[in-house]
């Protein structure tokens, strides 16, 4: 079965608008924290999209990494996120550490937004791994 | 509410091992799945029901047991959903590949000689 | 101190993550792979050292207090565990070297492998019930596609009979937690040490504990929850099937051990002779089916399951020496199973089959071979000087003291029975003549090294066991003190402070 013209274009725009709004809610989340898991799944139904229409090569071509190489990519980051806390020497894995750098706004940086991406990472590398080996077959 | 929540955990749990004697892995996989929503709803339950009871304490508000929702059961809940989600995805992809490899969707990989 | 407590988690995690990353370049892998276990096994060997026979070392994540927060806690017990772990991951990562293909690696060997070391290790650091359920469903998935690995047909069908059932045995863990929390409105272990015992409704905490041992029991394959055993360790790659044997099912006795001491130790009267019972018809069962069976891979799946009865022994007398005794047997297994699976794969590569009927003249061609087979078969029987004699002697005599006359003899049968099956591999793939030569094909350099060496080392620690048993012994009987040392677990978890103001507060 061959996907219809429509389906095979408007794939592209539909990653990018479902890639923005993952984003989104990577950074805002259901309820103002940020959703690294819900952003990875919706990111990862982007990819679906594209893999679904235009096959699983050409998703793999555009990821560039390999999922599992994201997955881990994600395991990393996340995994990383927790070692400042190791700067103050009582402290326990994963204590948050915040910083607010003032570019106009006071922005708020901390370890949890790092975790957060790295869970995203995680999340679209694997459903996006099982997905894509569910479309080989 | 107790009574339909009850009720409702117990069809599901009902349903699932029913569906988990079967012997089609499709079917295997469906009992295990409504097994664990009956769990998840069960774990739910624990914390004792509310309506209308936020688990997040509203900023400057004093917290009263009374209209406060417990929510290290909804925590646990999310954690065993997203973990259920997970290995019910891999045995998917394995079930497919067992399907495949086997040509028969048996637990056995063959069609019982009848 | 923080860093050395977390180290068992990260090294893993994050060598896991490097071995994913690395997806397509095999050779990077495998270095990776090798040194991430290098350094876990020194991590833990240095945790060790630093918590033996003190106070248990405790890790507020995330630094929230105790009950309400993740803790990890790595008391004596926990770091032989973890110790013991690192050792295993150490030598299978060595293993993989000579024996993995490379269509393994291709498949995520190397990512899967340090994925169940993850699980394995948290399970071992945890403090939390929860916690543990979400390390025991990171081992499930991450051994789920280990074993699936090759893709063969035998592989998938042993694999969806294993997660199955495996699922089924998580969803009784679940409502137990459920039930716990509801009870008591804590899943801290610590919390749940201090408060199960003054929970008005006991008929609901023996039930809870009736399913926590139905969760860890299918974990552990303990009798008669370990029809998934035998139908799928015997299907996994040889290099996957030796970390399975040490470390998968040892994380469900751990978790017995350690919930049934801490949590459930106060009531032995009730669960005492139900874990005794289990113990012997572990023991039993499993050696009979061993029996039974003339493929090596089979054979020493089915010893799995019996030496699992030895070390319930402990947790069932709930004596210092039989948990002593518990303990090192859990040293000895992991060491020496894992290497009769290693040596399983040797025998394989030389002899070219597993089915005992095809195997012989072994010990004519591969004299070595057989001499590192002996060590560790003679050690499972129990034979002295070796490590499993000490073990069985604690367990047995531990069972005369508490005068538990059936098990102590059940003990000793299996042990001879031990013996039978171990005689009958030697027999039949070393000693009697080859019935059907085929070509061998030698080994390179290095898989000869990858193959040998880590079946040599574990040999040697096997010697070691057993003609030195002092040190080990002395640890052994330090973590068991500490098991039963309820007051200093939850005087360093909660904080002396914390456990007099935090009274009952339920309307």
């Amino acid at each position: 079965m061959k996907p219809t013209l429509i389906l095979r274009s408007s794939s592209a725009l539909l990653l990018w608008c479902l890639v923005a709004v993952s984003v989104y809610v990577l950074l805002r989340g259901h309820n103002a924290p940020g959703g690294g898991f819900i952003g990875g799944l919706i990111a990862a139904a982007g990819v679906a999209v594209y893999a679904v229409s235009r096959g699983r090569a050409a998703a793999l071509r555009m990821l560039r990494l390999h999922p599992a190489a994201l997955c881990g990519l994600g395991l990393l980051v996340a995994a990383a996120s927790g070692l400042p806390a190791f700067l103050d020497s009582a402290a326990a894995y994963l204590t948050h550490r915040w910083w607010f750098p003032d570019v106009g706004i006071q922005l708020p940086l901390g370890t949890p937004l790092l975790f957060d991406l790295g869970v995203y990472l995680t999340v679209l590398g694997t459903v996006t791994a099982m997905f894509l080996s569910l479309v080989e077959k | 509410m107790e009574t339909i929540l009850a009720l409702a955990i117990g069809v599901l749990t009902g349903s699932g091992i029913w569906l988990l004697l079967r012997p089609r892995t499709f079917q295997v996989i469906i009992g295990l799945s409504l097994l664990s929503y009956a769990v998840n709803l069960f774990i739910f339950s624990t914390g004792g029901l509310r309506t209308g009871a936020a688990p997040i304490l509203e900023r400057g508000e004093a917290g009263s047991l009374a209209q406060y929702a417990d929510p290290v059961p909804q925590a646990l809940v999310l954690t065993a959903i997203v973990i259920s989600f997970a290995t019910t995805a891999l045995f998917l992809v394995v079930m497919l590949a067992a399907r495949g490899l086997t040509g028969s969707d048996h637990v056995d990989g063959k069609e019982q000689d009848s | 101190m923080q860093p050395l407590l977390a180290s068992p988690l990260l090294i893993p995690l994050a060598t896991a993550a490097m071995t994913a990353l690395l997806w397509s370049r095999p050779v990077a892998q495998r270095v990776a792979s090798v040194a991430g276990a290098a350094a876990l096994s020194i991590a833990t060997i240095l945790l060790l050292l630093e918590v033996a026979g003190g106070p248990p070392l405790v890790g507020r994540m995330g630094n929230w207090p105790a009950p309400f927060g993740i803790v990890l806690v790595v008391d004596t017990f926990s770091a032989i565990m973890l110790a013991i772990a690192g050792l295993k991951a150490l030598a299978v990562a060595v293993y993989i070297l000579g024996s993995g293909r490379a269509s393994r690696d291709r498949r995520g060997l190397h990512p899967l492998f340090h994925g169940l070391l993850f699980g394995v290790c948290g399970a071992f650091a945890t403090g939390d019930l929860f916690n543990l359920y979400v390390w025991f469903e990171v081992m499930l998935i991450a051994s789920f596609g280990l074993l699936v690995l090759d893709g063969t047909r035998d592989q998938v069908e042993g694999g969806i009979k294993y997660v199955a059932l495996n699922l089924i045995g998580t969803s009784f863990f679940l409502i137990a937690v459920g039930l716990l929390y509801g009870l008591t409105g804590t899943l801290n272990l610590a919390d749940l040490a201090r408060t199960v015992p003054t929970v008005g409704n006991q008929g609901a905490v023996a039930a809870i504990g009736l399913l926590i041992l139905v969760a860890f029991g299918a974990k552990a394959a303990v009798f008669p929850l370990f029809s998934w055993l035998p139908a799928a360790y015997h299907t996994a790659s040889m290099p996957v099937a030796a970390i399975f044997a040490a470390l998968l099912t040892k994380v469900g006795v751990y978790a017995i051990i350690r919930v049934f001491t801490l949590v459930f130790g106060y009531d032995t009267g009730f669960f005492g002779p139900m874990l005794t019972v289990v113990a012997m018809a572990t023991m039993v069962t499993g050696v009979l089916g061993a029996a039974a069976h003339y493929d090596v891979r089979r054979i020493l799946s089915f010893h799995i399951i019996s030496q699992i009865g030895y070390m319930l022994v402990g947790v069932a007398l709930m004596t210092p020496l039989a948990l002593a005794g518990s303990i090192l047997y859990i040293v000895h297994h992991i060491v020496v199973k894992a290497n009769l699976f290693l040596i399983a794969g040797a025998i394989k590569r030389e002899g070219g089959s597993f089915a005992l009927g095809r195997l012989g003249g072994l010990w004519a061609a591969k004299p070595l071979l057989g001499l590192m087979f002996l060590i560790p078969a003679l050690s499972l029987a129990g034979l002295p000087p070796l490590s499993g004699f000490w073990g069985k002697l604690a367990v047995i005599r531990a069972g005369l003291e508490a005068e538990a006359w059936l098990l102590a003899g059940v003990a000793l049968i299996v042990g001879l029975l031990t013996l039978f099956s171990m005689v009958k591999i030697w027999n039949e793939a070393f000693w009697k003549p080859q019935p059907n030569p085929h070509p061998v094909i030698p080994l390179g350099r290095m898989a000869r090294f990858g193959t040998y060496a880590p079946i040599a080392v574990l040999c040697v620690l096997t010697m070691t066991i057993g003609l030195w048993t002092e040190p080990f012994a002395a640890l052994s009987v330090a973590a068991a003190e500490g098991l039963l040392d309820h007051d200093a677990y939850i005087a360093a978890v909660l904080g002396p402070v914390q456990a007099a103001t935090l009274t009952e507060t339920t309307p």
